[in-house]
């Protein structure tokens, strides 16, 4: 270790280190992932700008499987439940984080939640994450895939301004397609963008208000967790 | 502003890599990916907010900025940022190489 001297009675000394900063958080999401995998539940972080559509996409889920009794959710807002209340009311066990200012949730603010959360025949955990594109995408919270929702109405070119959000994803969920007759609005365009900032883009067109509109959708969370499943 | 939150694990990282040494802490080094969803200017003034009171108070912060490159898996052609990710010839998705850093790198003390 090379040292450089200041003066007569202080010299500095480096530290080579190279360590993640976020490395406790990823401990952390590390032991939520193993305990879900462990229970044989397949785990959704769900990101998407506010308005997004995240919590319709999941009242609708929850419709698809015929209320919910294999699905739980936290939901993460700065301010209120009114998100996890609406999941309840379609069937879903829920919890809500209220995270203040936090622009996003951590893997122990999920830890803490899963104590709170009867997991007994779930399969599938979704973590609504705060309505923001850019801070969730920098915490690990012990996921087994990524979803982005993307509404048509936000613009064709919002994952080329994004481009750490989507590039981490392993989905997208482009939502509220069934307003496309009344909007400007060319879906190459997005798919152009999407391509630009993921490698290998996965996309799912859902209208989430529609019979049948999150089909699609549901047939990749089987798909996903069964390979999951086989894995293990 | 998750800046503020990436400095509060900092100056834990710090801390626990002090250890028990009676030493300052005279400098900082970080390394940030361009795509890793840390914006440099706010990071630096999370740090100058945050560092009082705590053993960064009087060091220094650098932070190297590290470009967001993009390449095949299999042939390893580099393939620009901002490009469709999908390499030319081998239609292989493209594979981030480095840029996702969020790292402690070192850190410098004054040992008396």
């Amino acid at each position: 270790m090379c040292t450089d001297n200041r003066s007569d009675d202080v010299s500095v000394v480096p530290i080579e280190l190279q360590t993640r900063i976020l490395a406790r958080n990823d401990g952390t999401a590390a032991h939520n992932r193993e305990h879900l995998r462990g229970r044989g539940i397949f785990t959704i972080n769900l990101m998407g700008s506010p308005g997004s559509g995240k919590t319709a996409v999941l009242e609708a889920t929850a419709h698809a499987f015929h209320g919910g009794a294999k699905l739980a959710a936290i939901a993460g807002d700065l301010a209120t439940e009114n998100d996890a209340m609406r999941l309840v009311r379609a069937g879903i066990r829920s919890r809500a984080i209220k995270t203040g200012q936090a622009c996003h949730l951590d893997a122990e603010m999920v830890h803490h939640e899963l104590h709170h959360l009867d997991l007994n025949g779930v399969e599938y955990l979704f973590i609504e994450n705060v309505g923001n594109l850019v801070c969730p995408a920098v915490y690990d919270l012990g996921q087994d895939v990524n979803a982005v929702a993307l509404s048509v109405t936000e613009g064709e070119d919002k994952p080329l301004k994004y481009p750490t959000m989507f590039a981490k994803a392993d989905v997208v969920l482009l939502t509220k397609t069934d307003l496309l007759p009344h909007l400007h609005v060319d879906l190459t365009v997005i798919y152009q963008a999407l391509a630009r900032v993921m490698p290998d883009p996965v996309v799912i067109p859902l209208a989430s208000q529609q019979p049948g509109g999150v089909e699609g959708w549901i047939e990749w969370l089987k798909q996903r967790r069964g390979v999951l499943q086989a894995a293990s | 502003m998750h800046e503020y939150s990436i400095v509060q694990s900092l100056v834990d990282s710090v801390t626990a890599a002090v250890g028990s040494r009676q030493a300052s802490v005279h400098e900082v080094h970080v390394a940030i990916g361009e795509m890793a969803g840390v914006d440099c200017g706010l990071l630096t003034t999370a740090y100058e907010v945050f560092r009082a009171g705590t053993l960064c108070e009087h060091a220094a912060l650098t932070i190297d900025r590290i470009p967001a490159r993009w390449h095949c898996p299999r042939c390893h052609m580099t393939i620009a940022a901002g490009a469709f990710l999908r390499c030319a010839g081998c239609n292989e998705p493209a594979q981030l190489a480095s840029g996702d850093e969020i790292v402690l790198q070192r850190i410098e003390l004054e040992v008396a």
